[in-house]
Order: C-alpha cells, then structure tokens, then sequence
C-alpha cells in the first residue's frame, strides 16, 4: 500500500458538490466512483439518509465508501485518481491551491491558500503550517505561520481558505519564489498545522506580544481570532520594523487598536528609534512580569527575550517561536537522533548514516551499500544531510539514501 | 564461460578500468545536475496518460458484451498495465524519481498493479540483481531459479523440460515475479529460513488477494451482465501484459553477448569494474521511442544497469554517451533489433535443454595464468556470429 492519509474529514459536501463543474471523460470517472456507492448498497443508503438529515458525522461510513472504492483502485487510492479531476480532491498529499496573493509591503505578501482535502481548519491561531512547493520539478518544503484565524463552525470541515504571509529574504531561495514567483491557481502542498505557540482559549487576562518583522505573522492571528470573538483581554502588542513602509500588517493593526480600548499598540521603527533592546520594555511595559508573552522575530531578539525572562524567573510566562530553526549551516557531522528507536548519537561528517545506525543496533534497511538500489531510505525529519558522492545536500523532509549520507549538522531520522 | 575478472576479459589495465569509471561518473554527475522540471513533467505526464487509460478501459469494459468494445476495453488495460509495470513502477521504484521528493511519486511508497508486492521486487531485483548482476549462484535472475540460460549453470535432467518453463513462465510471468523473491533454489536446498518464507507467503497473499479481487471479482461483479466478458478481457490484459514484460526482460540478459561471471569476479570489485561488469553483462534492443517507453526501458538495459536510478527519460541521450566510450576503450556494445535479441534468447534456451558439451564442469577455471590476456578478444560480430556463451577457447582461436 502506499502511505495512506485516509482524512479522518472526508468531506461528502464536496463530493456532492462534484457534479457540478464536470466535463465528458470526467463525468465518465465520476460514474466510476459512483458506482462503487452501489456496491456498498444499504450503506450508501444510510449515507444518503443521514445527509438528508444534515447529520455530519458520516466519519465511519465516509470511510467505508473509500475503502469500497480502494478495492477498485488497488493498489493506488480513489484519491490518486480524484486529483486528476480536481487537484485538491486527494487527502494523500494534502494540497492547497493559491487563489489570491496580496501585496503587503514591498518584500512581503499574503497569499491566500484553498485548502484541499484532509486539511481542517480548525488550527489554533499561532500554529505553523509546512507549505510545498515544486521549483524545477522537486518539491521543497518550508514552514510558515498562519495569518489567519481559524474557521469555526460547519465552515471547517473542507473548502476553507487560509492565509500565510512571507517576507522575501534576500537571496531567500523559497521566500523570494513565493512573494515574487508564484502565479493565482499554483498547486502546492500542505503540512497539517502543527505547533505550541497558541494563543489558549480563552485567553489569560494579560497578555504582551512583541514581534519584530515577519515575526508579525502567527500573533497576527490571535488578535484576529480574538477579534472576531470581541474578547480582546488587556493587551500590550510591541512591533518593530524597520520602517513605517515595511511594517506589515499596520493599518489592521492599527484599525484593531482602536476598535478595542483594551489593545494598546506600540510601534518601534529602527530607522528612526534604533533597535528596540529587551532593557527597553520595562518602560514601555512596566507590568510585563504580570503577563503571559509571546515573542516572534528575529533570532537575536529572541535570544535576549530568554535570557531576559530567565533572569527574571519568569521563564514559564515566556512563549518563543522561532522561524530560523531549520536554517543550521551545512556543518561536518553532527548530532544524530534516530527518533523511532530512540538512539541518538555524535557523529563525523564521514560516517554514514546506515553505518552509524547499525552501530547503534537500529535494525537499518539496506542493500547494494553504494548509492544504487535506494533499499536504505529513510526519511529525514528534521536537519540537514550531505551525500558523500557528490556533495548534495538533503534538508528535511525527504527521505535520504542512509548508505551514502553523513550528517551536514544535528538531524532527525525517522527510524 | 563465465568471467572471473572483468579487465583482463575487456583486456584493459587497471588504470584504463578506473579511467573509464570516472568517465560513467561523470555521465551520472551530468545528469543528476541537468534533472528538473522537464524529467518530472515526463513522469507525471505518462501517469496521467496511464491512469486515464485505465480508467477508460474499465469503463469500456462495462459494455464489454460487445465485441468491439471488449476489443478496445482490453487492449487499453493490457496497454495500462504493461505502463505501469514496465516505464512506471519499475522506474519509480528504482529511486529514479526520488529526487523530486514527492511522496507519491517515490521509491519508498510505489506500490505497482501486480502480485508482486513491491517490497519483495525491491529486494530481489534493485539489491540483488543489479549488485550481483549475472554472476552465477548469486543473481537469481539468471534463468530465475527454474531455467538454464548458459553453460555455467550445470545440467540436470529437470532441464529438459525447459522449452515447457519456459512457456509457462512466459504465460504466468506476474506470477513467478511474485514468487522471485521467496528464492526458489534456496527452498530447494532447505537454507530458506521457515519465518521468512511465512511473512513473505503472506505478504504476497495479501497483495495477490487484492489484485485477483479486483480484476476477477469486483470489476466483473460492477458490469452486471457483462460479468463473464469482463472476467474474460481483464485475464486477457494480465496475460498479455504477461507475455509482453516476460519478453523484454529476458532480452536483458539472456542475448549472445551478454555476459556470465563467477564470484571470484566480486572479490575485491572496485565500482569501475562494477560499471564494466553491468556494461558487460546487459543487451539492449533498438526500436522507436514509443517501443522504448512500453518496454520500460529495457531497450536500454546497458544505461539502466549502469546508472540504475537516473531517470528513464534520460536513457536515449546516456545511451550516446556510452556507445561513444565502448568505441573509444574498444568494448562490446550488445545490441540488435528486438526479434533478434528474442531469437537468440529463445534458442539459447531451447539449445540449453539438452547438456553442452562445454559443461563447465568439465573444463578448466579461468584464472589468471590463463593467455587470455592480452590476446585478441573477438569482435562484437565474431560474438554475435558464434551464437552462445564462449568458452575461452573460442576467444583465444
Ligand atoms: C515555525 C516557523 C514559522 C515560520 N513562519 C514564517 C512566517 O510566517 N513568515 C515568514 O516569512 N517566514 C516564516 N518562517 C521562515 C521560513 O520558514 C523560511 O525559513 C524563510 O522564508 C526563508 O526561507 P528561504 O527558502 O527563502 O531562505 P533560504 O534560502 O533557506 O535561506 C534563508 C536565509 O538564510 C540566508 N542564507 C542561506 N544560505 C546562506 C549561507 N550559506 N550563508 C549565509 N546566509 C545564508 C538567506 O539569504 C536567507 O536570508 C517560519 C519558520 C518556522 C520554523
Ligand atoms: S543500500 Fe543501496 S542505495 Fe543505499
């Protein structure tokens, strides 16, 4: 079988919705699945009843249509086929489709995701999503915050829309094709949300978020969820940016703040004020220490939010994100964590990972041992590895060929 | 007779062996910088083309009580069938397209439409064959544990039912692939650990419980009163996807030309004699790109055994390559038209039911005293002309 996402949500909405934007040969392959509803007989009865009934819990007999269907596909899946009528029908790879891209500040902008199949929107505002996309024909892969608020209500379950906001780096090799290079209609793929920089629900009395540039980008989703719920507690929000041009999101920011007496907005423009160092928040924030706090931004930023909060031995009021976790320099060796057997281990940048496993007692796949027959994959979770043939490096989220890669710096295998 | 070392059969020396492998590594470095958009719109494309084919098959096949539609219903799915296993499934799950990182198009999840699970082809077909190719008693893919397709394989009366094996193996070709990794001679020879055949009898019951459901239970079932037509068109498309896969692939390694080693052979093989030896011991066939692409090409063996996972849509502008440098270090290219190829294979076999005269049994090892270097190793036409493995004999004549 092929690695199965069966969506705990398949959304029958949509399949109802199908018959609409059909064609020739699609109505066709529509009349294929649709017969598989006969085979399971009673159920899609049972289906039909409870649809009519607007019950959604179809769950269970959603699943059982698949896996009547499955039967009929084997060995792929109803969704290997679905996606050639509708790129978002497959739960498989979860797909997004970029419907809108709004420009927010010369570098930056928002692009507007349709969620495919298997994504619920139900995310908690701050969590991050994986985005793919394929750049010369190979898919890669980055994490980014969701700008928008969650859906609440029946809206969830599929079709929702989502919203992440990147800033171009320079020389940013995904950031840069994302704000500049992609075209309304891309497809590209999704990572369900993930992530522990939430905003709780409900939220606690007092709250300081202090963000620096792109770092705007999962805060700005709690105070839109909070927004929409009009429960914005006390809060202090410190942003900085390095010019007025540049500071993203200002005017909704701005509109918030005065829609809510309790939001007080305060602005730190380095071209103008300097860098805001962590020293100046007492006087920006004298009851900082009475708040719960959520920083986001640039990773000296957050260095001295930590030190600063330790300091005060307030370190479990402190909630970080940080978005320069993935960017280790391609390093000689590192250190190695095998996390399904749950070794770990210091490694040179000679020794290869099937090697280093083995020496471990990690019951490694393996073949040919030379890089030809790809019996030795094993995804990479997190990290960076080199291949010692010819120097390609592997980030995360791929899967790498154990025999002939050594660690380029820490690393995540899934094994 | 089977080879024992490599460079003093292609008589080079050690250095023009290691030169000529730096030349295929950089054919490789080339080709794995120049992959992108154009080898991934290839891949995804001829999916497309192929899902579309079967889902138009099945469809047909519901009004397959008519002839003409059961023609057409049929020739789709054996046409889709034979993409899948063969420029599909077999590519991808070589790793030539894990490079595009996409899950769904990877090694590591393929899953392709035959009995064979796809875990077990892996095993016994990208490890064991293409590490050990044709080196006899280690790749099984030399007369698949039921045939004798050269004079190193010692003759056994059980030979002579060759020319029925064969036959039978060519109807049933799905079927011994899923059983090819259980390793018949070893079950034979008792080494075969019981826990092992049993997780793998299983695993190959679980896949062929599903294949069989499908093409014989549930797509006939869903025709209503087409159902014995559609039996009858589905087991036609298997079996002559069957016949087509059982052909190209036994013109891989089974032509005149293609070479036999020993295990002597492996001791001590550096990667360029391993390029020599794949270079050695594979046979393409010439035919139009479209015969390429339904062979999965295989009409390009020697590239596939020497770059195993590098995209198949690259094999043609390879292939240039490597002609150019078998010219340049003077070494057999094995190629011919495809019913040539066939041909010989298929008189190799029949030639094989009977004992050979030159059984190695009989005759001396090769080794290194031999005067095989340095002299004269015969022509690619001299090969071709003599028909059947050599004996050292004939290649010093
Ligand atoms: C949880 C999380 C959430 C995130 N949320 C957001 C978000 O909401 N918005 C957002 O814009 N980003 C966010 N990011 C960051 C995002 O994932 C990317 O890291 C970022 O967009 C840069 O990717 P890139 O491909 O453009 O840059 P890369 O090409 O990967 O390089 C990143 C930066 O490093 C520099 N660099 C690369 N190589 C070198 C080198 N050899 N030497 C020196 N410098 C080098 C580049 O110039 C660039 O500035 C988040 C990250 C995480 C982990
Ligand atoms: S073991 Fe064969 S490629 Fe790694």
């Amino acid at each position: 079988m092929p690695s199965t996402t069966t969506t705990p949500t398949t959304p029958l909405t949509t399949l109802k919705e199908r018959g609409r934007a059909l064609t020739g040969t699609q109505k066709l392959a529509t009349a294929a699945l649709g017969a598989s509803a006969a085979v399971v007989g009673a159920t899609a009865l049972e289906v039909k009843r409870r649809l009519l009934q607007g019950d959604v819990s179809l769950v269970p007999n959603a699943d059982l249509v698949r896996s009547v269907a499955a039967r009929m596909t084997t060995p792929l899946l109803p969704d290997d086929y679905l996606h050639m009528l509708n790129p978002l029908w497959s739960a498989r790879e979860i797909r997004g489709k970029i419907v809108e891209l709004i420009p927010e500040t010369e570098d930056a902008a928002t692009l507007v995701i349709k969620t495919g199949w298997g994504f619920a929107t139900d995310y908690q505002p701050g969590q991050y999503i994986g985005i793919g996309v394929s750049i010369d024909g190979k898919w890669h892969w980055r994490s980014y915050s969701i700008s928008s608020e969650p859906s609440e209500g029946r809206r969830q379950r599929s079709g929702g829309t989502i919203t992440i906001t990147v800033k171009a780096m320079p020389e940013g090799f995904m950031s840069a094709h994302l704000v500049r290079g992609l075209e309304p209609g891309t497809i590209v793929r999704l990572a369900l949300p993930q992530g522990d920089f939430v905003l709780p629900d409900p939220p606690p009395p007092k709250i300081l978020f202090w963000t620096g540039g792109s770092g705007i980008t999962p805060v700005m989703s709690m105070l839109r969820t909070m927004h929409r719920r009009d429960t914005i507690p006390d809060v202090v929000h410190i942003h900085s940016a390095p010019n007025r041009g540049q500071a993203i999101f200002r005017d909704e920011r701005l509109k918030l703040a005065e829609a809510h007496p309790t939001l007080r907005m305060v602005e730190n423009f380095d071209d103008e004020d300097g860098i805001l160092e962590v020293s100046r928040i007492e006087e920006i924030c004298p009851d900082w220490r009475e708040r719960q706090t959520w920083v986001c931004g640039p990773a000296p930023m957050l260095d001295a939010a930590e030190k600063h909060w330790q300091q005060a031995k307030l370190a479990k009021s402190l909630h970080i994100e940080r978005f320069s976790a993935q960017l280790s320099e391609a390093a000689e060796g590192g250190h190695v964590t095998f996390a399904v057997s749950g070794k770990e281990v210091d490694l040179d940048g000679a020794t290869t990972l099937l090697e280093a496993g083995e020496a471990e007692g990690i019951d490694m796949p393996f073949g040919c041992r030379m890089g030809i027959c790809h019996s030795c994959i094993v995804p990479l979770k997190k990290g960076l590895v080199k291949d010692l043939r010819n120097g390609a490096e592997y980030q995360q989220n791929q899967s790498v060929q154990t025999c002939v890669t050594a660690a380029a710096g820490d690393c995540v295998l899934e094994i | 007779m089977a080879i024992s070392d490599v460079a003093t059969f292609a008589h080079l020396s050690d250095s023009d062996v290691e030169a000529l492998g730096r030349e295929f590594d950089e054919i490789r470095r080339d080709i794995e910088e120049a992959r992108g958009a154009k080898d991934a719109a290839y891949i995804r494309r001829l999916i497309y083309i192929q899902r579309r084919l079967m889902v138009a098959g099945r469809l047909t096949l519901f009004a397959s009580m008519y002839p003409p539609a059961w023609v057409a219903g049929t020739g789709m799915l054996a046409i889709g069938k034979i993409l899948e296993n063969m420029e599909i499934g077999h590519n991808v799950m070589h790793g030539q397209f894990d490079w595009m990182n996409d899950p769904e198009i990877h090694s590591g999840t393929w899953e392709w439409d035959t009995t064979c699970p796809a875990s077990q082809w892996k095993h016994s077909h990208n490890f064991l064959h293409h590490t050990f190719t044709n080196v006899v008693g280690k790749d099984n893919d030399v007369g698949y544990g039921i045939l004798r397709v050269t004079r190193d394989q010692k003759w056994h009366p059980a030979n002579l039912g060759q020319p029925v094996y064969n036959a039978l193996l060519a109807l049933l070709f799905e079927w011994g692939v899923a059983l090819h990794d259980l390793d018949i001679e070893r079950i034979r020879k008792r080494e075969k650990d019981p826990q092992e055949l049993k997780r793998q009898l299983k695993e190959i019951w679980r896949k062929v419980r599903k294949q069989v459901g499908k093409d014989y239970v549930i797509f006939p079932l869903l025709s209503g009163p087409a159902f014995a037509t559609t039996l009858t068109a589905n087991a036609t498309a298997n079996l002559i996807r069957n016949l087509w896969s059982y052909m190209i692939i036994f013109c891989g390694h089974f032509p005149d030309g293609a070479e036999k080693f020993t295990e002597e052979e492996l001791e001590d093989e550096t990667k360029a004699e391993w390029y020599l030896r794949q270079l050695l011991g594979s046979a393409n066939f010439e035919g139009s790109r479209l015969l390429h692409i339904l062979a999965g090409s295989l009409g390009y063996q020697i590239e596939h055994h020497l770059f195993p996972d590098l995209p198949c849509n690259r094999y043609p502008e390879i292939a240039e390559r490597v002609k150019a440098l078998c010219e340049k270090y003077d070494l057999p290219y094995t190629t011919g038209p495809l019913y040539r190829q066939y041909g010989q294979v298929f008189r190799t076999i029949m030639k094989l039911t009977l004992p050979t005269k030159a059984d190695p049994n009989e005759m001396q090892p090769l080794n290194e005293s031999q005067p095989l270097r340095g002299a004269k190793r015969p022509s690619r036409d001299e090969l071709r002309a003599y028909g059947g493995p050599l004996p050292p004999q004939a290649a010093v004549a």
